[in-house]
């Protein structure tokens, strides 16, 4: 008996053993196998290397994944590399021993495809279904609706069991339909998962239903089984669409939105430096630009300085952007402006003359390329509202800023001492200057707060648009059209003026393109101009006429 | 047919060689510095990329004149700014030739840009290196296209993405700027998917204005466009400026590359450089040349490039690559002349081989389009471009696409008996 | 041209009896150059110091087009204080009519050999001409539509914006609008124009060739005729009691208006009258420079016209001119020398000349001689600071 168990115990071991070391070595075959040329053979082996099971295939498919695998040119040697100053710190891949660091050329990338890329996606995304993190977990489930192995089957169905997030369960549950529906066990199960589809519309479910629809029209002679499921499908397809129209719709009016407030972003500042203070300020574009590039080189700084806090950089650049622009302001209406007021169009002038400078000079310091500004993590990314309408989060941001610069205005304008004395000194000068107001600095203040206000339009168009020294020149003509539409000394005006173009904008679009629908807003604003003479928002009284 | 075109040349080269030494050239022997002109926009909206390729120009004349200059001479180069303004490009060339008396010039990057000084230089008989991908249908005898012509970007991308390996694409989405260009390029690739039995309705074509920033309907309408169950990609010929919010726009609203791949033709390293590229990896780019690209000459470009730049970070790309092999090109043209006279450079030129930077050799055609290999890359999360497919050999450059049946009758040869840029008969 | 001269000659000599004197010198400048710029040219041997290059001629050509707009654009802003900053739709538009005529003149010259089509509607599949293109194989239509549609649209623009009222800043603004519209307009493909690569490949005019130096003369004397036929209409609009009016229109509307002058058909008069001035400008030009593209709609353009109106003097009609030629040989001479930083020098002009020359070159030195004489004259010194151009 207890020699019985011993021998037992001895040959299950062996078992292991054997076991072990076979499928260490398929492990190991399989990752030289990355080494070979075609992309076919390297799919087998990313296919073998997840089919062993091995603990080191998530971590070496991560790298792969992660464009950090590659192999030393001297020995052919499979190692994972990580970032340092002029190459490369490497880990032999299978190992894990440390082999210290490289230069760029010692070492070959592995290449992968999209086609790689996917699949690897999607056998990661079995082994992180139960990871803590939930977005994780998410993203793992739509990797794997995305390429739809038959073998996730199983997992998922567990994931979902042991699942407690919503959003997670909801992402699953729309995963586990799709393989119901493409790896069917019955036609039964198959029309469950379509009725289950149904209600998720999505245009990623509504592609999946469109080609099995397209598959199951190009059957011969369908089963009564098969046409009934592909009249389900047709059934569902149609609601998905239904529902997609009026998505579009609210997408439609979100993206409206959301240009309106980019618009209302770059014109606010000249709602201030034309509108109020009546100067033509043809450098209002460089403003923006000036403070786009504040955001860039608050970046840098992060960079170089604190790279665990980059996701606050965009924080510390929206008041960098506005000192600097604002400096910037203060100091061109100290230095120029100043000799010009009664005389409108000469600052159009001076103002433009001065716009070619500015471009140039940063074009000089910088370069003339664009710069990288990299979005934070918390603005990167859509979010679903429902199946099918996704906002993304940049734009949601923008639209928020938009309405925090506005407000924040509004509040300066109307509460502040300095407010008051702005707005009696653009009413009536000699009255002001005889109670005591500085004019002067209340002007330079004036024209810096436009000035400001426009760099931080710049904070927020480096994250929509190219950091250039060409930047300014996109928005100007678009900004003087909103403040002229809106009524010239109003912020109101501008906001509605914003608001309406984009909106109107982006409701034409796609009946007539993105040019025409352009053109026909420009038609608009002339026609309206005719209407209304001074804008929307008109200030009246006899100020107006001078 | 090759040998012979070369043989005509070295007679030709040497018959002017004969002609200089016989002090017949004292007028050219008199100064003694050989001029190149830069024509490359410094200010304005094209300043972002051709600014780089006046830096190229002038590091390539940096080092010709370390070792030794050309003929004997000092190497010297004319920098103009014709400042994104077509018609000032005419000017400047003018001015180049005619005042300046330059050899050569290496210039221009828009297609309208070209057709504005190319009347210049047909008249006064100057010679012109254009270092951009562009829609063909051209080929003058005073310009030497070392860019791409469609059927070197266009047609083996999308071959590409039609194979197995490419993901099998059956849907597709040709997106332009709403310029020469991108029409061109998309007729082709029209009537090349129509060829290969694509339907009229998986095919959408959108143009956008130049410098267009706002893309979400159009990223949403291709996503919409996505979603009909067959396998989709984006075939952008969306010029310089545009692409950053496009990119970004794709990245924010989620379209990766696995699911809808882009390709584009006009997206280069230095377009990256003002880019994330985190949200971008995968999406693919067709060019000639990737800074990526593992090859001793490459290395040796990027090493000067950066020394002359003073700056490491700075990116290569296919236009610098381009210029370089122009230049090259121009140099050994010259040499083999022994005379900077533009049409024994000419005859010189044709034949003529250059080592490109990707390995293999780029060789001038008589048809002023080069022989070059075409590659495409998967953009990466550090900007850089990383080669998934490559043609085997050199593809040749057409210069009247086979696709426009209006073009397809045309030839372009320079050589005898031809001696004609779109002809349908030779001339002699 | 002899035909243009002998038609001229009637009024031409009526009105140079009532040019002040540095008008009568402008003209008499403008039209030695004319003869003595092809002599130069064709006579005088290239290696005397005398002889003028032809790439001299057709630059000055060019300059004598840009001086025309501004002469246009000074004639409605320095004596009706209206502020077009959409003048070069005007000129582009002009442009464009010749520039269909020289298309059309290739004929089965182009790269396709289509005797119809240009070729760049050849390989976007268009399979017939346009309507808008017909006609434009005859010249004399050509003209016609030259002077034509920037008039019109012209008339349109102003009959409804100045019944509208719409002045100052907002006429500004929706002029840059009208000139943005028309450039994204051009800029697509399906209009029919050329896209944005617009209209080149010209060979001739008239059965001239384009590139032989005569026919560049012959363009260069055409842009001088031109330019002095401008000068003449807007100075005899200006002398004329039609002109007070104008001035009295820019220094006070409302009290012109108040006094019973329909102020907006005179406004719509001399609108239209620079419009088609500007169109004239820019149908000399696209011969002369060998292509039109929408980018001459930019509104970048429009106020760069205005600027060289503002460096000559706002006002003086030969100050436009003077200041037109004077800022765009700065332009040519300073991208050739100073590539890098040219555009230091420009803005920096720019900004120069509003702080210290507030009205212009012209307008100041003509202070500066008169505050000189005064001196001379040991008067009592002038107010301190010379009255301004008023806006409204």
């Amino acid at each position: 008996m207890r020699i019985e168990f011993k021998t037992l115990l001895a040959g299950l071991l062996l078992v292991f053993a054997i076991q072990f070391s076979a499928q260490a070595q398929s492990f190991d075959s399989a990752a030289e196998g990355l080494l070979a040329k075609s992309y076919k053979d390297k799919i087998q082996a990313v296919e073998i290397i997840a089919a062993t099971g091995d603990a080191r295939s998530a971590p070496l498919l991560e790298a792969l994944l992660a464009g950090d695998l590659f192999t030393r040119k001297s020995d052919k040697l499979l190692v994972i590399g990580n970032k340092a100053s002029g190459g490369y710190d490497i880990v032999n891949a299978l190992t894990g021993e440390a082999l210290g660091s490289v230069k760029k050329r010692e070492v070959r990338k592995i290449r992968i495809n999209n086609k790689m890329r996917g699949l690897i996606k999607g056998l990661l995304g079995g082994l992180t279904l139960l990871n803590d993190d939930p977005n994780l977990r998410l993203k793992a489930a739509d990797a794997v609706f995305k390429s739809r192995p038959a073998e996730m089957r199983t997992p998922i169905e567990q994931a979902l069991a042991t699942e407690t997030d919503p959003t997670v369960t909801k992402a699953l549950e729309r995963t586990l339909a799709a393989l119901k529906l493409t790896h069917a066990q019955s036609s039964e199960e198959q029309l469950a998962a379509v009725e289950m589809l149904e209600g998720m519309a999505d245009p990623q479910v509504k592609s999946l239903l469109s080609a099995e629809g397209r598959k199951l029209q190009a059957i011969k002679d369908p089963t009564d089984a098969e046409l009934q499921l592909a009249l389900a499908v047709d059934a569902a397809l149609a609601k998905i669409d239904e529902k997609l129209a009026f998505l579009n719709i609210i997408e439609n009016i979100f993206q409206g939105v959301s240009l309106g407030s980019v618009l209302l972003l770059a014109a606010i500042g000249l709602a201030i430096t034309f509108g109020v203070m009546g100067v033509i300020n043809m450098a209002h574009g460089e403003m923006v630009m000036i403070g786009a590039y504040t955001t860039y080189m608050v970046q840098q700084l992060f960079l170089n300085f604190a790279p665990d806090m980059m996701n606050f950089s965009l924080l510390v650049a929206i008041p960098a952007a506005f000192l600097v622009s604002g400096a910037c302001g203060i100091g061109i209406e100290r230095s120029i402006i100043r000799f010009l007021y009664g005389r409108p169009l000469e600052t159009l002038l001076a103002t433009w003359g001065l716009s070619l400078i500015l471009q140039q000079f940063v074009r000089t310091i910088f370069g003339p390329t664009n710069k990288e500004v990299s979005s934070p993590d918390w603005l990167s990314g859509t979010w679903e509202v429902t199946g099918g309408l996704a906002l993304t989060y940049n734009r949601i941001g923008i639209i928020l800023f938009a309405a925090a610069v506005l407000i924040l205005l509004m509040l300066v304008l109307r509460k502040t001492a300095f407010g008051l004395q702005m707005r009696a000194v653009t009413q009536n000068r000699q009255m002001a200057a005889s109670m005591g107001i500085r004019t002067g600095w209340v002007d330079a203040m004036t024209f810096g707060l436009g000035s400001g206000v426009a760099g931080m339009a710049g904070v927020a168009l480096s994250q929509i648009d190219n950091v250039s020294p060409n930047l300014g020149q996109a928005y100007i003509i678009d900004s003087f059209m909103v403040v002229v539409f809106g009524g010239v000394g109003n912020l109101w005006g501008t906001l509605v003026g914003a608001l309406s173009l984009g909106i109107t904008n982006k409701f034409l679009e796609p009946y007539t393109g993105a040019v025409l629908a352009k053109i026909l807003v420009l038609v608009v604003i002339i026609l309206f101009i005719q209407k209304r003479p001074r804008g929307l928002f008109a200030l009246k009284g006899r100020a107006v006429e001078n | 047919m090759l040998g012979l075109r070369k043989v005509a040349g070295l007679v030709a080269g040497a018959a002017m060689m004969a002609t200089s030494a016989l002090g017949l050239g004292a007028a050219q022997a008199a100064d003694d510095v050989i001029k190149v002109g830069v024509l490359h926009s410094l200010s304005g909206t094209m300043a972002i990329s051709e600014t780089t390729l006046k830096d190229a120009v002038l590091m390539m004349v940096d080092d010709l004149n370390k070792n030794g200059g050309l003929l004997g001479k000092k190497v010297e180069a004319v920098v103009v700014d014709p400042a994104s303004d077509w018609p000032l490009f005419a000017e400047k060339a003018r001015e180049l030739i005619e005042v300046e008396k330059v050899d050569v010039v290496f210039g221009c990057w828009t297609s309208v840009s070209r057709k504005s000084v190319l009347p210049v230089f047909e008249e006064l008989n100057s010679m012109l290196f254009y270092p951009v991908q562009y829609e063909g249908e051209e080929s003058s005898r005073n310009v030497f296209y070392t860019g791409a012509a469609p059927n070197q970007q266009a047609i083996p991308a999308v071959e590409y993405l039609m194979s197995e390996e490419g993901g099998n694409v059956k849907r597709w989405v040709l997106a332009g700027t709403d310029y020469v260009y991108p029409r061109t390029t998309n007729k082709i690739l029209e009537a090349f998917l129509k060829s290969k039995g694509v339907a009229d309705e998986d095919i959408m074509i959108s143009y956008t204005p130049f410098g267009h920033s706002d893309w979400q309907t159009i990223v949403s309408d291709i996503k919409k466009f996505g979603s009909e169950g067959k396998k989709t990609a984006v075939v952008s010929t969306i010029n310089g400026d545009a692409n950053v919010p496009f990119y970004k726009e794709l990245g924010n609203q989620g379209i990766e590359a696995s699911d809808i791949p882009v390709v584009a033709f006009s997206v280069g390293e230095e377009e990256l450089a003002g880019l994330d590229t985190g949200p971008l990896v995968g999406h693919l780019a067709a060019w000639n040349y990737f800074m990526s690209v593992e090859d001793e000459n490459n290395d040796t470009f990027i090493k000067k490039w950066h020394a002359f730049i003073g700056d490491e970070d700075r990116v290569t790309n296919d236009p610098m690559e381009a210029t370089y092999i122009g230049f090259k090109m121009w140099e050994q043209a010259v040499k083999q002349a022994g005379t900077t006279d533009i049409d024994a450079v000419r005859q010189a030129m044709y034949g003529q081989e250059v080592k490109n930077l990707t390995g293999g050799t780029a060789v001038m055609n008589s048809n002023h389009h080069l022989s070059k290999p075409v590659l495409i890359g998967e953009i990466q999360d550090d900007g850089q471009i990383e080669t998934v497919w490559s043609t085997d050999g050199v593809v040749k450059g057409d210069a009247w696409s086979d696709f426009i049946p209006e073009s397809a009758k045309l030839t372009a040869d320079w050589t005898y008996p031809f001696v004609c840029g779109g002809c349908e008969k030779a001339m002699y | 041209m002899d035909l243009m001269k002998n038609t001229q000659q009637g009024p031409f000599l009526s009105l140079m009896t009532g040019l002040p004197g540095g008008g009568k010198t402008f003209l008499g400048i403008l039209l030695a150059a004319a003869l003595l710029v092809p002599v130069l040219n064709i006579f005088v041997p290239e290696s005397s110091s005398l002889h003028v290059p032809t790439y001299l001629v057709s630059l000055f050509g060019k300059y004598l087009c840009f001086a025309l707009l501004a002469l246009s654009v000074d004639l409605i802003w320095g004596y009706c204080g209206i502020l077009s900053l959409g003048h070069g739709a005007f000129f582009a538009l002009g442009g464009y009519a010749m520039g269909m005529y020289l298309m059309r003149q290739i004929g089965d010259r182009g790269v396709y050999g289509n005797p119809e089509l240009p070729d760049f509607m050849v390989f976007l599949n268009w399979t017939e001409l346009p309507w808008y293109w017909y006609g434009f194989d005859m010249f004399p239509f050509a003209l016609l539509m030259v002077v034509l549609v920037p008039g019109i649209l012209a008339f349109v623009f102003g009959w409804f914006a100045f019944r509208a009222r719409v002045t100052g800043v907002y006429l500004s603004i929706i002029t840059q609008a009208m000139t943005y519209a028309l450039l994204l307009a051009f800029f697509r493909n399906d209009m029919g124009f050329g896209g944005n690569n617009g209209l080149t490949d010209f060979k001739d005019i008239l059965g001239f060739d384009l590139q032989a130096d005569g026919t560049r003369l012959g363009l260069f004397v055409a842009s001088i005729l031109a330019l002095a036929l401008g000068y003449l209409i807007s100075s005899f609009i200006t002398q004329s009691k039609l002109g007070r009016v104008l001035i009295a229109i820019r220094d006070a509307e409302s009290r012109t208006r108040f006094s019973g002058y329909r102020v907006e058909y005179y406004k719509l008069f001399v609108f239209v009258v620079s419009a088609v001035l500007a169109g004239i400008a820019g149908a000399l030009y696209v011969p002369q420079v060998g292509i039109i593209n929408p980018s001459e709609f930019s509104p970048a353009n429009s106020i760069e016209v205005v600027i060289w109106v503002a460096v000559g003097g706002r006002g003086t009609l030969w100050g436009a001119v003077l200041g037109a030629v004077l800022v765009n040989w700065g332009k040519s001479y300073f991208t050739g020398a100073f590539p890098d930083a040219w555009l230091y020098l420009l803005g920096g002009l720019f900004v120069f000349t509003t702080l210290f020359l507030p009205k212009g070159i012209v307008g100041t030195s003509g202070i500066w001689i008169e505050k000189f004489k005064n001196l001379r004259q040991s008067d009592p010194p002038l107010a301190p600071r010379s009255p301004v151009v008023k806006e409204d």
